[in-house]
């Protein structure tokens, strides 16, 4: 099956059986393996990106679904050569450690300033809860999420 | 992985490398070269380099160890760059080459080596690494002295520059290499020579890790992010039992489907190899294996962990003795004997990168490169030169980043996999081998489940004089680290361990044995002291009272946490005090909902002596992730096996915590310290346990005997 979409701003096409999933697709035909694999079943949520502005989990996204919408992806964060406020947070409060599960961190967190600029702790927590760290790292993610929330 | 652009290399110019490693070093640039372990054959041999220093005023340093996520690719160059004066900004990092003679650390024995397990990158390579700046900073004053015609003693440096004190006269380092007078003897460098510790600029300083700017724009190269111009990908079904056999019923069926491209049977398991990663999972599911029996069949762990407590006092398995001080026997001014039995079960590692390699043959297979993310490179190059029956000269091994090691990268099972793949193969194109979570979990080598009895004798003075701890369980040296409790002043002392084997792998899981047996040594103290009356804080201070620094320790998280304050209703707070490596005092702050039985740990303070402390921002999040990481070991992680095989098979019936059930706070304090630097990475994770178990003990009464402290657990010891 064809399927045309907008990947990162720009249009793509590809040419797949539609049971295939979205993560496998942007990391091994497009070559963008910022979108990691973690568990295939979408419970740990390394593979999150953005399907026309939501969150989704990759892993379990068919590319039938995904025919004529917007993804973005980690590779699409920045705006050219700026991070994004919180790719600098990220930085700044030396969030990553192992770093495989932070662009779904990132995607997750993105999502959830663009919906909600300035969500509570407890937003926070709720929303980034779908998305595991084994390095720990969620207390500096919380931080970093505050410090761009702050500095608007 | 450095290199962004390795894994976009067309497949002629990646394997024309193959049997030269890439580095050279040109003459007149790539100076000062020092080797440690070979230093008789300095003058024979050719000599890798630590630094390479060019004459824009670039400084190359090579870094040892493999990054997964501790920070070390950025800390050991830290030490190296402070000796040698190096001005950080012109600092670029390169990983060295897999030579253990040359890059190893001193490890445990005689023999060097690049493994980096129990935290040992900074502690392990901190001598060397400054006598190796030490030696660039004493080559470069050599030859600005030359140069200038004055005395070596006339001569400072700072930051990429000599300088000549009494005139002012400055050259840089890059001016120094392109004056192309490279000693041809390297100097000897001697201890003498190392500058101060209260002199260092920039070990101890914040310094931000490199490795942090492409871990938040999707660049960073994970072995699993190789792509290589025509690779295959297979996938795996592996030996659900250890030791089954397989037997492939439907082979015709699964070479039949779409994309499959050949089935290699291996000892162990079948492997599909497909043209790309979802047709061969596709046609791993429907593999139709039958496994031959093994003995394993008949485990059940949690039927055998009940067996523990006779199998304690049961003379046909040997006991094995680990530490023995005084006499714990005939003590008779005991009035007073304590005895508890402590449970804990397997844990998994759960690193997020699930394991993988890449393996590209040349076509001849006389040469090999490898993608790989390894605790352990050069034991990995080793088993993929024995595994493909290639010289380990002609393999070129490419270190990735890891996506989490604790230790589970440390092992070579995954690697062996696709050498093993790719040997058998009759497909003549790269193969990158992807281990499903569930392949990660059935085949897993777990943290030991065990049984703990420990017994302690308190005499008419309220002093404990006698201490006894018994370990019983699988996974031999992994069972028993942690049980010395060198900085409690108990006069007699005895520790033993039974070993079983279960046919179950076991490894390091970050920290090892300590966060089992730390729990256990420190809830009995807890229950000592209250069993006496006497806070634990007091009780604890007493044992460490002969060790200003152990107590100082403590202390300091006892004025952080305000121990001798009031906790706040419907809270408990417990304490523990313990050393990997570092020395630590923990305390935790929980609550806990009597209905389902479910411990809320809201705060967290921790006190950390490490010695003297590199990146003390880095050891900080390292601190922070160990204490997250215990808390979810402690509170909800189970391994179980049945009939031999791992009941667990993802993350939906695999939980580790997530954000909702992380502290509020935590608060840590890095003792200020010059003394020689230990391990960090896994410091923070023993004693988080027992100070939960404790803080529930001064909420409810009651102890908890059993980590994890699972909520259906925690119900049924408050139904008691």
């Amino acid at each position: 099956m064809k399927i045309a979409f907008k990947l990162n701003g720009k249009k793509v096409s590809i040419d797949c059986p539609e049971e295939t999933k979205l993560l496998w697709a942007l990391r091994e035909k497009f070559q963008l393996t910022g979108t990691k694999f973690g568990c295939g079943i979408a419970q740990c949520g390394v593979c999150t990106v953005h399907l026309n502005g939501n969150p989704i989990r990759a892993c379990v996204m068919p590319m039938s679904a995904v025919d004529g919408a917007s993804v973005v992806t980690i590779e699409g964060l920045a705006k050219k050569d700026k991070l994004h406020p919180l790719q600098e947070a990220w930085i700044n409060e030396q969030v990553p450690q192992c770093g495989y599960c932070q662009p779904g961190q990132l995607m997750q967190a993105a999502a959830l300033l663009k919906a909600n600029p300035s969500p509570t702790r407890e937003e926070i927590i709720e929303h980034m809860n779908g998305v595991i760290c084994r390095c720990g790292t969620y207390h500096r993610i919380v931080k970093a999420i505050q410090q761009t929330i702050d500095k608007k | 992985m450095i290199s962004n652009d390795v894994n976009k290399i067309d497949r002629r110019s990646f394997l024309k490398f193959s049997g030269s490693i890439t580095f050279v070093i040109s003459a007149g640039l790539a100076y000062p070269l020092y080797s440690f372990f070979r230093k008789e054959e300095q003058e024979n041999i050719p000599i890798n380099a630590w630094v390479q220093i060019s004459p824009d005023d670039k400084v190359t340093i090579y870094n040892p160890a493999a990054e997964m996520g501790q920070g070390s690719r950025t800390a050991l160059p830290i030490i190296l760059a402070e000796e040698m004066d190096a001005d950080w900004a012109k600092v670029i990092i390169k990983d060295s080459p897999i030579d253990a003679a040359v890059y190893g650390h001193d490890g445990w024995g005689s023999r060097p080596m690049m493994a980096i397990v129990g935290s040992y990158a900074v502690e392990g390579y901190y001598k060397n690494l400054r006598l190796a700046g030490t030696q660039v900073r004493q080559i470069l004053k050599t030859i600005a002295s030359n140069h200038w015609k004055v005395p070596l003693t006339e001569l400072s440096t700072e930051a990429n520059k000599v300088i000549h004190q009494p005139t002012g006269k400055r050259l840089s380092y890059g001016d120094i290499v392109a004056l192309g007078q490279m000693p041809s003897v390297l100097p000897e460098v001697s201890p003498e020579l190392l500058k101060n510790p209260k002199d260092f600029k920039i070990i101890g300083t914040d310094i931000a890790r490199r490795d942090i700017p492409e871990k938040v724009n999707g660049k960073a190269v994970y072995s699993i992010d190789i792509i290589l111009p025509g690779m295959a990908y297979a996938a795996i079904e592996r030996s659900p039992v250890l030791g089954s056999k397989p037997v492939l019923l439907n082979e015709q069926e699964i070479m039949n489907l779409p994309g499959v491209l050949d089935i290699v049977i291996l000892d162990h398991g079948i492997v599909v190899i497909a043209d790309d990663i979802e047709a061969a999972f596709y046609a791993r599911q429907r593999l139709s294996i039958q496994w031959s029996d093994v003995p394993a069949i008949e485990y059940n762990s949690e039927e055998s962990l009940h067996e523990y407590a006779s199998l304690l006092n049961d003379p046909s398995y040997d006991i094995t003795e680990v530490f023995t001080v005084g006499d714990v026997k005939n003590q008779n001014s005991i009035i007073k004997t304590f005895t508890s039995d402590y449970l804990n079960d397997y844990v998994y590692h759960a690193q997020m990168e699930p394991l993988n390699a890449v393996v590209a043959l040349s076509e001849d297979r006389t040469s090999a490169e490898i993608w790989v993310g390894t605790q352990a490179p050069d034991t990995a190059l080793r088993d993929a030169a024995k595994t493909l029956g290639i010289e380990a000269s002609k393999i070129i091994l490419h270190r990735c980043y890891l996506g989490g090691g604790f230790g589970r990268r440390a092992r070579r099972d995954y690697l062996i996999d696709a050498c093993l793949i790719a040997r058998q193969s009759k497909i003549n194109r790269p193969i990158k081998l992807i281990w499903r979570r569930e392949n990660d979990l059935s085949s897993g080598m777990f943290r030991p489940k065990s049984l703990q009895r420990l017994t302690a004798g308190m005499d008419t003075n309220g002093n404990l004089i006698t201490w006894e701890h018994k370990i019983i369980g699988p996974g031999r040296g992994l069972l028993h680290t942690g049980i010395n409790i060198p900085f409690y002043n108990i006069p007699n002392q005895k520790m033993e361990v039974k070993y079983i084997d279960h046919s179950v792998q076991t490894c390091s899981w970050r920290a090892e044995g300590h966060s089992q047996n730390k729990f256990a040594i420190e809830a009995f103290m807890d229950e000592i002291a209250t069993n006496v009356n006497i806070d634990p804080l007091t009780f604890r201070r007493r044992l460490l009272k002969d060790n200003p620094r152990a107590l100082h320790v403590l202390n300091t998280v006892a004025k952080m946490a305000n121990w001798d304050s009031n906790t706040p209703t419907g809270k408990g707070r417990g304490l523990s005090f313990c050393e990997r490596s570092a020395i630590t005092a923990c305390v935790c702050e929980i609550s806990l909902n009597q209905n389902t039985g479910k411990i809320k740990v809201h705060k967290v303070w921790m006190a950390v002596d490490a010695g003297l402390v590199v990146q003390p921002k880095n050891a900080i999040t390292q601190i922070e992730g160990g204490i997250i990481m215990a808390i979810s070991a402690a509170m909800l992680e189970r391994i179980s096996i049945k009939n031999g095989k791992v009941e667990q098979s993802n993350f939906h019936d695999y939980s580790i915590l997530r954000y909702a059930d992380v502290p509020e706070t935590i608060e840590i304090e890095l003792i200020r310290s010059l003394e020689k630097p230990v391990g960090i990475g896994e410091a923070s994770l023993p004693g988080v346990g027992g100070a939960i178990a404790n803080a529930f003990a001064a909420l409810t009464g009651k102890r908890l005997y059993r980590m994890p402290f699972t909520p259906d657990r925690v119900k049924k010891v408050l139904d008691t």
